[in-house]
């Protein structure tokens, strides 16, 4: 079967609470909902991490938003104000989450979502003096 | 009212005050600023430690001074949690505000009584199973120091009650994020506290709110290069009706977006279970939320049930955790990932050797894998799978005194002239003294034993 980075399937956002970090992905469409469903287990976001996150994953389904939400304890480093981290509130997390790879089936197998396009940022950077 | 307006001006502590005048242009009922979140908790602890006077959101005055004119008009009211650990100086600061701007005759009340230092001891005393970590359930006696801020997050209906009683502005201290937002909803709908699903409907409302730009397209993961004017992201607003339909729009003149997708972002954004999120004035079920498209950057949510809200507030306390020190060195291609990480080596030999103690450090190799850590695949033998044009070493770490955590940096700065080459101290910092760290402890309290000490303090200014 085809492998995937989730990346390609699903947009991401990551947050926190005390030394609790959540990250949500989100699918597109029913399809790639249930694909994420049955793939996307917490037992599998718990190895993705490793040792970046030392407690349980928990995982919730948000199917009116075609969502699921890891619940990842003991993953900050004993949380935003005390954590050495750089990223002390966890936010890259959902960035971190969406490179794990998935099997899809043959009819997904070309997905991608779009790259970013950035001529308005050149138009703004080019025009500065720059050294 | 048929329909109330409110809006989000205020993400955190530190947002942008500018962002405020494309709302009340609009024309916004209420005006609800939200500044308090678990780590702004702790900075203000440590401004307070230095100054009792602080432990507000010293912004607050700058986002008056934009909203007092729409205020003295009756056009809009304010309500904010600003109050942070301090809400009696900022109410202070308020006061000030208008007059400086000759503005009397407004009625600002502040919400006081979240505060749960003083009695934490006795409490514990009457029983000792009280304030167990809400994560680990470890018993309070193992807190490592003692706390040093106790706020327990109140719901909505103090500032209701402050409504009520004619205030223009209220401030708050540690009210839930979200309940900033149900206040004015349930009180202009009338809404009964046990009316759990509107008081849910106005929970997601809020919910989407509280972060301002994080639902209209900020920290957006879908297509963020293309949203209109990504310069000028706009701040959220809902046109909520009686029966707890709600619209989430924004200003027409800012760029940004409001969609389905923006906002179902921000939905689960610091959420757990979904379906049961503890606000203290309901359980919302964010699962039963519709979400509709509308024309023009418009969304339509229906449909938000809820159930009784429990008998407990949630209650952060604060305590001293030791002090934190760090710095930055940049190295450059050939073999930069491997420089930097002999120069950690070489740092952490150097500090044993000066017998300066740290009780835990932090490696970082910023462009290998400081973020993305052991997601990030390796090579067999751990190495990075390319070899980076460049790789800047952070170092973090943490000792048990002021002292000690700021010579454990001076141990890096021979290392300009005596270690492996081309770092370039430049590209980071290494100069700068320790910070103070404080570990959080969330639990719960009793909403009977809180709610006896809150009270509403209304002031005419004059």
């Amino acid at each position: 079967m085809p492998r995937l980075p989730l990346r390609e399937l699903c947009g991401y956002r990551a947050g926190d609470k005390a030394d609790i970090a959540n990250v949500a992905i989100f699918a597109d469409d029913d399809d790639t909902y249930a694909l994420i469903v049955r793939e996307v287990t917490a037992e599998r976001v718990k190895a993705h991490f490793g040792a970046m996150v030392r407690g349980r994953v928990d995982r919730y389904e948000a199917p009116n938003v075609r969502a699921l939400n890891f619940v990842m304890h003991d993953a900050l480093g004993g949380g935003g104000p005390r954590t050495l981290r750089a990223d002390n509130l966890g936010k890259t997390l959902g960035g971190a989450l969406v490179r794990l790879e998935i099997e899809v089936p043959e009819s997904m197998a070309q997905r991608r979502r779009a790259r970013p396009e950035l001529a308005w940022a050149d138009e703004i950077l080019n025009r500065l003096p720059q050294t | 009212m048929t329909t109330v307006t409110i809006a989000g001006g205020q993400g955190f502590y530190g947002d942008t005050p500018t962002a405020v005048d494309a709302l009340l242009a609009e024309g916004i009922d209420y005006l609800c600023l939200e500044a308090l979140a678990e780590l702004t908790l702790a900075i203000l602890q440590k401004d307070r430690q230095r100054d009792e006077t602080r432990g507000y959101a010293r912004d607050l005055p700058a986002y008056l001074s934009r909203a007092l004119p729409f205020v003295a008009d009756g056009r809009t009211k304010v309500i904010t949690n600003a109050g942070g650990i301090n809400p009696a100086a900022a109410t202070r600061a308020a006061a000030e505000t208008a007059r400086a701007m000759g503005i009397t005759g407004i009625k600002i009340a502040t919400v006081l009584g979240d505060d749960m230092l003083t009695r934490l001891d006795a409490l514990h005393t009457e029983r000792t199973d009280a304030f167990a970590h809400l994560d680990t359930a470890a018993s309070l006696s193992s807190i490592p120091s003692p706390p040093l801020l106790a706020a327990a997050y109140l719901g909505a209906r103090p500032i209701a009650d402050a409504l009520a009683q004619g205030a223009d502005i209220v401030i708050t201290g540690r009210v839930a994020d979200a309940s900033l937002f149900l206040a004015p909803l349930a009180y202009e709908h009338g809404w009964s506290w046990d009316d759990w699903d509107r008081l849910a409907a106005g929970i997601v409302v809020g919910h989407l709110l509280e972060c301002s730009g994080q639902s209209l397209g900020g920290n957006y993961s879908g297509d963020w290069w293309a949203l209109p004017h990504p310069w000028d992201l706009p701040y959220p607003i809902a046109r909520v009706d009686a029966d707890g339909t709600a619209v989430i729009t924004k200003p027409a003149s800012s760029g940004g977006r409001v969609s389905t997708d923006t906002l179902r972002h921000q939905l689960l954004y610091e959420v757990h279970d979904p379906a049961r999120y503890m606000s203290p004035d309901v359980v919302a079920d964010f699962t039963s939320a519709r979400f509709e498209d509308l024309e023009g950057d418009q969304v339509r949510i229906t449909g938000v049930r809820g159930t009784p809200a429990t008998d407990t507030y949630k209650l952060l306390l604060a305590y001293h955790a030791g002090w934190a020190g760090e710095a930055r060195v940049a190295f450059s291609w050939p073999d930069a990932y491997e420089k930097a990480k002999a120069t950690a080596a070489i740092l952490a030999k150097r500090v044993e050797m000066a017998g300066l103690e740290v009780a835990e450090w932090r490696f970082e190799y910023w462009g290998v894998d400081a973020l993305g850590g052991p997601t990030v695949p390796r090579a067999d033998d751990g190495a990075p799978l390319h070899e980076p044009p460049e790789c800047v070493l952070r170092v973090a770490w943490r000792c048990d005194d002021q002292r000690t955590a700021g010579m454990v940096g001076r141990e890096l700065v021979p290392l300009t002239l005596s270690a492996p080459p081309a770092g370039m101290t430049g590209a980071g910092g290494g100069g700068r003294g320790a910070t103070e760290l404080l570990g959080i402890w969330p639990t719960l309290v009793e909403k009977q034993i809180v709610d006896a000490q809150v009270r509403v303090s209304i002031e005419e200014v004059r």
